[in-house]
């Protein structure tokens, strides 16, 4: 059978039922500031980080939040801390607390962060 | 024989304190490292025993610091201590001279009255016990004020006092019973025999006149003895412990112990020299500005005393410094609050009462629970040759006017420069740093040296005192590390910069990193000065405040930052001058939002005065990538 190099997308759902929002709930408690996150982007403007790779701040929070905790798991750990995120948030964010507690998160309870 | 049974209580807690201070000193001996144990032996036969000596009597008995900052709190302080020490000294004289025999034990000395009621009659044995009584006295004012300070601290000039624990109350009771029940004792005493000087003479006989008091005197001299003796018994398990542990600290530091990143013996003692005076809590912005009371030094070292978990405490520091400064023991407390943020969650031990007397020491070795970052993606090293290497730092890139002016000044003075970040560079390490996470922090400064290392410069300038500090300290390189506006004042003394004066008035803001962190004060000013009409504020140097965006705190809210920040601009622009200076991106970032007056960069004030751009070449197109007319600085 010939190829063509065409694919189906597999089917895209967010299933908040079986996706582990623990890593969301555990940010949520320490840092309320996460939840008034609009989701403007700021934050991957300016981002040291995302200067040289692909990493978004911005993109990382939304995953979070819907519990697709896999890429995040990968990209958190790029962050330099260097806090210019939390400088530019108009919606005074603690970006920076919020990275430190998702990489504590997935230490503590959703093991195999590394 | 002189003995009573009521000395029993005194003499158990005496014997007890003194060999309990040997034994303690001995294990924190035991456990300093070896270099340190050099140390301390070379300075404790050498000459820092004399600065210790000097320091002790001007620190811990006139307590000095106190005193030029707070004359209230001071002469509280002094009155005890010193009052107490000369009470100690003249007693032990007075029980020498005038006694039965010479070279008492103490307990004669104490209640020297009870076992020479008939003493000080006539004579030079009047004029003894005269100033006796005044030392008592003297005592006695500074308990007043302490009682006064307990119940409001404004009276003595402190805007809070510490909270206590509950042995720290039954402490502290038995330690403002001691004088009074003295004065009590000896006054009954005096009454019955018709001695005693002005204090305990005249308040004897008007007791006497009234109530029997040869028998009301005994039960005052059991009181006296009994809170001796339970003051000594409760001293280290209290915050009492700082009396003996600040001598051992003071012997140690003149002796050149630092408490450098790790957890040690040394942090051991200063932790337990902290007699929670609370000036640390005046001091603290988060405290007067904030509204956040119950994370400064003086509650972290509580907490690490009594083994709790302090990781969330730790963490909610701007790390400004202010409260090192103020300190009147001089514990280094940043260094120690980085010590425990290193050291991250550490479990909480409820310990006895009986275990607390020997706590064996924290294991704090355990590595941050944090994912581990990795930093893989960084971007291959290459550097061109120069001279001088600039490092914007990411702070400077989100305050582009910085930037550019530092390029105009540079290409004005005619140094040969590369500019190490201008397409975005890698973070210095120091966010990391404050983080607790040392190991992360190495990757980026491994990096970043090479990239130093490659340009073959000898001169780094950086335009951020957070990179500034981390270059100086953390980074093992052969250049010279200088912050912008000390490279501008270099420039200046060589002559290869031509600035004209503006006529502005300016007040200038120091950032705690450069200030307070690495010890620059003076080049920034004399840059302004150069400059522009310099005006002074109400904190200077050391005193200055943080202007509360600082990267040391990963707690505070957003609302909180602002608030430290809005009162700290107000207080630096309260002569209403046209331009509030720093040098520092972050302090202009967060004082532009904080103030209706123009904040600037002292590059970006010296980069106006420059006095003739070279129109040949248009420095503003590298920049901006635009062409601007050149004489648009002019």
């Amino acid at each position: 059978m010939n190829k063509f190099g065409y694919t189906i997308s597999k089917g895209r759902q967010i299933n908040y039922e079986t996706n582990n929002r623990y890593a969301a709930e555990y940010i949520l408690d320490r840092e309320p500031s996460f939840r008034v996150c609009i989701e403007c982007g700021c934050c991957s403007a300016t981002c040291t980080t995302g200067n040289f790779t692909k990493f978004s701040l911005r993109e990382l929070q939304i995953l979070i939040k819907r519990g697709e905790n896999d890429q995040v798991r990968e990209n958190i750990k790029k962050c330099m801390l260097c806090g210019k995120c939390t400088l530019v948030c108009p919606r005074g964010v603690n970006t920076r607390n919020v990275v430190m507690l998702a990489r504590e998160a997935f230490q503590k309870k959703l093991q195999n962060a590394i | 024989m002189q003995f009573d049974p009521f000395i029993i209580p005194f003499n158990v807690g005496l014997y007890f304190i003194l060999v309990y201070a040997v034994v303690r000193s001995v294990i924190w001996f035991r456990d300093l490292s070896r270099p340190d144990k050099l140390r301390l032996q070379r300075g404790f036969f050498g000459l820092p025993f004399g600065q210790s000596l000097r320091e002790i009597f001007l620190e811990s008995l006139i307590h000095r610091k106190i005193l030029r900052s707070n004359f209230r709190l001071g002469y509280m302080h002094m009155s005890l201590a010193f009052g107490w020490f000369l009470l100690i000294l003249f007693g032990t004289i007075e029980a020498d001279f005038f006694g039965v025999k010479h070279l008492n034990p103490p307990y004669k000395a104490i209640f020297f009255k009870f076992f020479n009621p008939d003493h000080g009659r006539a004579g030079f044995e009047a004029v003894y016990s005269f100033w006796m009584d005044l030392l008592l006295a003297f005592i006695l004012s500074g308990l007043i004020l302490a009682l006064i300070k307990r119940f409001s601290p404004r009276a003595v000039g402190m805007k809070r006092t510490t909270r206590l624990k509950p042995l720290d109350k039954v402490a502290l009771t038995s330690l403002w019973l001691i004088f009074p029940s003295r004065l009590l004792a000896e006054s009954f005493t005096s009454g019955a025999y018709e001695t005693g000087s002005f204090l305990t003479g005249s308040l004897g006989s008007v007791l006497a006149s009234f109530l029997p008091a040869m028998e009301m005197s005994y039960p005052f001299w059991w009181l006296y003895s009994l809170s001796l003796g339970t003051f000594f018994i409760l001293l280290p398990v209290t915050r009492y412990m700082h009396i003996p542990t600040e001598l051992f600290l003071i012997f140690a530091r003149n002796s050149g112990i630092r408490t450098g990143d790790k957890p040690g013996a040394f942090k051991e003692i200063q932790t337990y020299s902290c007699s929670s005076c609370g000036i640390c809590i005046d001091a603290c912005q988060l405290n007067f500005s904030a509204g956040i009371k119950d994370i400064q030094s003086a509650y972290l070292l509580k907490g690490i005393r009594n083994e709790e978990d302090v990781s969330e405490l730790a963490d909610n520091c701007l790390m400004c410094g202010r409260c090192d400064q103020k300190c009147p023991v001089g514990i280094e407390l940043t260094p120690i609050r980085m010590i425990m943020r290193r050291a991250g969650v550490v479990a909480d031990r409820e310990r006895s009462i009986w275990y607390k007397y020997f706590p064996d020491r924290q294991n704090l070795t355990t590595s941050k629970s944090n994912g581990q970052p990795s930093y893989d993606w960084l971007p291959g090293v290459e550097s061109p040759k120069t001279d001088v290497i600039y490092f914007a730092g990411c702070m400077t890139h989100l305050t582009p006017a910085i930037k550019k002016s530092m390029v105009r000044i540079l290409d004005a003075s005619g140094v040969k420069y590369s500019f190490m970040d201008e397409k975005g560079g890698v973070c210095c390490g120091r966010p990391l740093m404050l983080a607790g996470q040392d190991k992360e922090a190495r990757e980026l400064i491994n990096y970043n040296s090479q990239v130093i290392w490659k340009s073959g410069a000898q001169t780094l300038v950086t335009s951020c005192p957070i990179c500034y500090k981390v270059f100086r300290e953390s980074y093992y390189l052969d250049v010279e590390v200088m912050h912008h506006t000390q490279f501008i004042r270099k420039l200046i003394d060589e002559g290869s910069l031509k600035l004209n004066f503006l006529r502005k008035k300016v007040v200038y803001h120091t950032p705690c990193e450069l200030g307070r962190g690495s010890g620059v004060y003076e080049e920034p000013k004399k840059v302004l000065m150069h400059v522009a009409r310099l005006q002074k504020t109400d904190f200077e140097d050391e005193n200055s405040l943080c202007c509360g965006g600082s990267l040391g705190n990963m707690k505070i809210s957003c609302q909180k930052r602002n608030k430290i920040a809005r009162d700290a601009a107000a207080e630096l622009t309260k002569s209403n001058p046209d331009i509030l200076a720093t040098a520092c991106p972050m302090c202009k970032k967060t004082f532009a939002a904080a103030t209706s007056g123009r904040v600037a960069d002292i590059a970006e004030i010296v980069a106006e005065a420059i006095t003739m751009p070279r129109k040949l070449k248009n420095l503003s197109e590298s920049v901006t990538g635009k062409s601007v007319p050149a004489d648009i600085y002019i």
